[in-house]
């Protein structure tokens, strides 16, 4: 290891210190790392944006490609500045009223295709058969009815609605708990791989 | 004007982006491809907004005592990464002082504060799934089945192994399905009730 990179990586353990202190307690080292994070990582997006979305997409269209036709949306973007003004604040409105309209009309398709049809496809498409995978796909579309029905609230849940409601939520709590199990262990891979990096550089500081 | 104009605008590219999808022609997807670009055009010139935000309240916090030193933190980080970032793209490439700044702080505590997660999820875990009832009881249960499953328990994992598997393949597909169903068509029904003027909430108060 080079010296800057010792140098570099020092302050990289240092700050990986500061934030593990708040399992103390609330402290000045884990404050100190907290907004020094949050400072970098809103000039680190804002440079990113500026490079790929302002450049590419405001300058390089308008003053390079010559589409004047992007100068409106530019114009409706430099509108939402006057939310800063209370007499001027609703000019921003029809800026987010362009926002609000296309992101709406284009997602309305979009979501139906990927959150709706995609996932019923799923469901139905494995053949029922008296196999272990027809077996599954008969429990999946049963799980995924059943789920459904709990999350149906125009119908009360009683008599057989609500025997089917009961096996739902017991398919979503299976679903919670795995979802909940995935996350530890991610986390806890993640706390694996700094102690790692802690490790190895403490070997690079004082020799293993 | 202030408020019936928008709810108009709203409803008129609605309707127009919503019928494109069905109409697979060059100039639909053109269309579709410029209205998806001033979406992003208005979004990046928004951003100041958000920028200023937080710089005007640090600056504010710079004046009291006991948060002056943390403001000037953030606002000295923020700085840095403009000064660093800004003037050329090339900063944004593997080796520049932006990315190794970005390399040796933000990679470091942003992973470090998701892996503190793990023990305050486990305590949390210990307060809130207690097996007090089925429902707890099988969340409980899939959790550890699913945690275990890491541990080299010899045939205990082997077997735990195809109990996971089976798991996510089948019950939790499940589940993860309806709740994408779910929240389908209630992001379906919201963007409909804005098109319609029903939802207008994103337009404040006046």
């Amino acid at each position: 290891m080079t010296t800057s990179q010792l140098l570099l990586n020092g302050i990289a353990v240092f700050l990986t210190f500061c934030i593990f202190s708040f399992l103390y307690k609330d402290n000045p080292f884990y404050k100190f790392a907290e907004r020094l994070v949050a400072g970098v990582a809103t000039g680190y997006w804002t440079v990113l944006l500026f490079h790929t979305n302002f450049r590419d997409k405001v300058w390089d269209t308008i003053v390079i490609n010559h589409q004047f036709i992007y100068i409106i949306p530019a114009l409706l973007g430099i509108a939402m500045w006057t939310r800063f003004s209370k007499n001027y604040s609703w000019i921003s409105r029809y800026s987010i009223a362009f926002y609000i309209g296309i992101s709406s009309g284009a997602g309305i398709p979009l979501i139906f295709y990927a959150g709706i049809f995609k996932q019923l496809q799923g469901t139905i498409s494995t053949p029922l058969a008296f196999s272990w995978a027809g077996l599954n796909a008969f429990l999946i579309i049963v799980a995924v009815l059943a789920a459904l029905v709990y999350f149906f609230f125009s119908a009360a849940h009683k008599g057989t609605m609500g025997t089917v409601s009961r096996i739902g939520i017991y398919v979503v709590m299976i679903g919670f708990g795995a979802g909940f199990g995935l996350t530890v262990m991610g986390r806890v891979a993640l706390l694996v791989q700094r102690i790692i990096f802690l490790k190895g550089y403490a070997i690079a500081l004082f020799g293993g | 004007m202030k408020r019936e104009i928008p709810i108009l605008i709203v409803g008129i590219t609605g309707v127009i982006l919503f019928l494109q999808y069905f109409i697979p022609t060059d100039w639909s997807m053109q269309l579709l491809g410029t209205s998806q670009d001033w979406v992003i055009v208005i979004g990046i010139l928004a951003l100041p907004l958000g920028i200023w935000s937080l710089v005007k309240a640090n600056i504010m916090k710079l004046q009291v005592k006991g948060e002056r030193f943390y403001a000037a933190v953030l606002l000295t980080g923020f700085l840095v990464m403009l000064i660093f970032g800004l003037p050329h793209r090339s900063s944004l490439e593997q080796g520049s002082t932006f990315m190794t700044l970005f390399n040796t702080i933000l990679i470091p505590i942003q992973a470090t504060i998701f892996s503190l997660l793990a023990f305050f999820v486990a305590s949390a875990a210990y307060r809130a799934f207690r097996a007090r009832s089925v429902l707890a009881t099988i969340l409980l249960l899939t959790a550890f089945l699913v945690m275990f499953r890491w541990l080299p328990l010899g045939f205990i994992s082997t077997a735990d192994n195809a109990i996971v598997a089976w798991i996510l393949s089948v019950p939790n597909m499940a589940a993860n399905r309806a709740i994408g169903m779910g929240i389908g068509l209630g992001g379906a029904a919201m963007a409909i009730k804005i098109i319609l003027g029903i939802e207008r909430t994103y337009m404040g108060h006046d």
